[in-house]
């Protein structure tokens, strides 16, 4: 134990070390090699000008290279891939989308990616909504926010274990150990194996996504809410308008914009489960989504590199529609400055 | 919200009621983890863990002694004991003779086996068992009973999984793969975010473009190339294809467009005065950067930090695809999904396990709180 933390501490040095000091020498390097201090009037000036067109590289180089490699590259690498066969040899054309279209496993993920990105969204957004409105009306509000927001913190494989406890499953008549199972027994009803269940197992794994994310939600919209002026409030109020109306004629549609966000932002997320998928019931019992499959595809019967990048370029298709909004977000941002 | 804004007493109180109940939806799920963990592994498939504090009750199964035994008194046969023996007594509510009906009567009666056979079993596991011909046979009277035990909490399980179930390990290469892939973007993307928001430079506009789209590129998309290109390095060098390094450098590109986002946006609403001042006292771009936007940029910094550090630890994909599965770079959420499927009903080693792996990312959470709402609303367009 103590010879492995003494190496990790070792690599941890070294890695942060070497970030550190390659800053710290490359401006140093551009300093010497240019100086503009010691030397006089205009080559000092000249310096100056050499070391402004070159320092914005030094400064971004390595994050255009990382993202070079690790995004930019692959997306392009990936695309390629999805057109060759299991080991990348061999042009197969569209081959792999015909197999992805044809085979049940796939088009079950699918299904079950549709039916995910129909209720997790939306769910979380409701509820976060709901929440957000009742927490802000009472004393206690903050911690009871705390509390529903902590979920966020909880890695997907760890939530999964708290989830299969509640959804564990022991014979009729025997005491049942899973809360969800004790709650029906003791209404008299039959325990069941919550996660094998044909179609509702989905509904089952779907519970874990939006107890984590609700809390996301919930944070957002909540100050969202905050930021709608008072006066908007008290005038709906003196005009007579019910609680009811002031939340769906004035509260909603003034923080549309927040809303979309938070939905989007949960759709990329759907888009891309995994773990829980992995974690609950590795795709087993018609539950399959399509980031799994893909993992699934990349390691079975020693990889098929063709077909998951298949499966990952249709992923990217799913998202690229949010990626031209985002973009279009950030760019009327940025003009409006 | 009906009632939130309802002036009536039962309508205020129908938001307390409302909010607790959906605040005691979150909170149940990890407190059984919890107090799970903390439990007697006997008594954790004994009962729920919400009866944790009340004595658990299990049916066990044991044996009288045999004819041997037996001793005569008033014409009768009589075999007599107590069933715990030596062993810690318990409180038995029922008993049988039947597998089929194992509690088929109270504790204290007198069942009649026929034949004039009578046993009775006690509440404090005493029993005496009356035949009118003697006991033969040398294997004792099969008993079944409903025992229960006091509430039994104990620090065992975490003994177990620390130290030898490899958690404790597991937890030890979680931090070195975390801690430098969280440090690491820090520093790329904010020399990057200075660069971006505060230099001139040709294609500015268009890097910044392309960081906002890279924003929501899935994670998917990365995986089959990074792995060919991390074998093909392996193999081409001689040395190993998973390494720490590896993941480093792989979190780092996964983080990066984030990184460079949020801080590009809090770099860039930085005054300008301070930094032209700083320039016309003659400090060049990297001391600016260093002595002035590094520590005025310390909120956004720790937001980022958070965020990293909790998406690094909590990962699942990324250590499963870059790094090895042995006990030397196995990390905690890779680990736990193993024991998932080798430890499956042993929930005194999985809600234990559960446990360890969250409790550092909440005590982050909790202790700065603040700083990650604060980066959640300032970068919500990432899609995690």
């Amino acid at each position: 134990m103590a010879a492995q933390i003494f190496s990790a501490i070792f690599v941890i040095i070294i890695g942060v070390g070497g970030c550190v000091a390659y800053f710290w020498g490359a401006n140093k390097a551009l300093d010497t090699i240019f100086p503009a201090r010691g030397v006089s009037g205009k080559a000092a000036i000249n310096n100056l000008r050499r070391q402004g067109v070159i320092r914005p590289w030094l400064f971004v180089g390595p994050a255009m290279i990382i993202l070079t490699i690790y995004l930019i590259y692959p997306v392009v690498e990936t695309l390629r891939l999805s057109f060759l066969d299991r080991g990348g040899a061999h042009f197969v054309g569209l081959a792999n989308y015909q197999w992805a279209f044809g085979d049940r496993e796939f088009r079950n993920s699918i299904l079950n990616n549709i039916i995910w990105l129909a209720v997790v969204p939306a769910a979380c957004t409701f509820l976060g909504l709901i929440i957000a409105v009742l927490t802000d009306k009472i004393w206690w509000g903050t911690i009871a926010k705390s509390l529903i927001f902590l979920p966020l913190a909880i890695s997907f494989v760890g939530a999964s274990v708290i989830w299969k406890f509640i959804y564990e499953y022991r014979g009729d008549g025997q005491t049942q150990i899973g809360l969800l199972n004790a709650i029906i027994q003791y209404f008299g009803g039959q325990p069941q194996v919550w996660i094998s269940l044909p179609f509702w197992n989905n509904f089952f794994l779907m519970v874990i996504l939006i107890w984590i994310q609700t809390g996301f939600a919930m944070v957002i919209l909540s100050s969202a809410l905050r930021g709608i002026p008072e006066e908007t409030l008290e005038a709906a109020v003196i005009d007579g308008a019910n609680p009811f109306q002031i939340f769906w004629k004035i509260m909603v549609p003034q923080i549309w914009g927040t809303i979309a966000v938070v939905w989007t932002t949960i759709t990329i997320l759907v888009l891309k489960v995994f773990d829980i998928v992995l974690t609950m019931t590795n795709g087993q019992w018609n539950s399959q989504v399509l980031a799994n499959l893909m993992f699934d595809w990349m390691f079975r019967g020693g990889g098929d590199f063709g077909r998951g990048a298949t499966i990952a370029i249709i992923i990217m298709i799913a998202v690229i529609p949010i990626m031209v909004w985002n973009i279009r977000q950030a760019n009327k941002e940025t003009e409006g400055h | 919200m009906a009632a939130s804004t309802g002036k009536s007493f039962v309508s205020r109180f129908g938001v307390h009621i409302a909010v607790f109940i959906f605040v005691a939806i979150w909170t149940i799920p990890t407190l059984g983890i919890l107090v799970s963990s903390l439990r007697d592994k006997d008594q954790i498939i004994a009962s729920g863990w919400w009866n944790s504090f009340t004595s658990s009750s299990q049916t066990e199964a044991g044996r009288l002694p045999p004819a041997s035994a037996q001793v005569e008194k008033d014409g009768k046969f009589v075999l007599q004991g107590n069933i715990f023996g030596d062993g810690p007594a318990r409180n038995i509510s029922a008993f049988g003779v039947k597998s089929a009906a194992p509690t088929q009567y109270p504790a204290g009666t007198t069942a009649d086996l026929g034949d004039g056979v009578t046993l009775q079993v006690n509440a404090d596991g005493s029993f005496v068992m009356t035949s009118p011909k003697a006991f033969e046979s040398e294997r004792g009277q099969r008993v079944y009973y409903a025992s229960s035990a006091p509430p039994k909490f104990t620090t065992d399980n975490y003994d177990t999984v620390l130290f030898s179930e490899g958690i404790g390990r597991s937890f030890m290469n979680s931090l070195t793969v975390t801690i430098p892939a969280t440090v690491i973007p820090i520093l790329i993307a904010a020399f990057a975010a200075y660069a971006l928001a505060w230099m001139r430079f040709p294609g500015r506009a268009l890097l910044i473009a392309v960081i906002i789209g890279l924003l929501v590129v899935p994670l998917q998309m990365s995986l089959i190339p990074l792995l060919k290109l991390y074998n093909g390095v392996g193999s081409f060098f001689g040395v190993p294809s998973k390494t720490y390094l590896g993941i480093w450098l792989a979190h780092t590109g996964f983080g990066l467009p984030f990184a460079i986002y949020l801080l590009r946006s809090y770099i860039a609403g930085l005054p300008r005065e301070i930094m032209e001042s700083a320039r016309i006292d003659g400090a060049s771009d990297f001391e600016i950067f260093v002595k002035i936007v590094l520590p005025l940029s310390f909120p956004v910094l720790a937001s980022f930090a958070i965020f990293q550090f909790l998406w690094v630890w909590n990962d699942l994909l990324v250590a499963m695809v870059f790094l090895g599965t042995e006990g030397d770079q196995i990390v905690l959420t890779a680990k736990l999904n193993a024991l998932l499927g080798s430890r499956g009903g042993d929930w005194e080693i999985l809600t234990t396990s559960a446990f360890v792996t969250i409790i550092v990312p909440l005590i982050v959470f909790f202790s700065l709180q603040r700083y990650f709402v604060r980066g959640l609303l300032a970068g919500s367009v990432k899609g995690g």
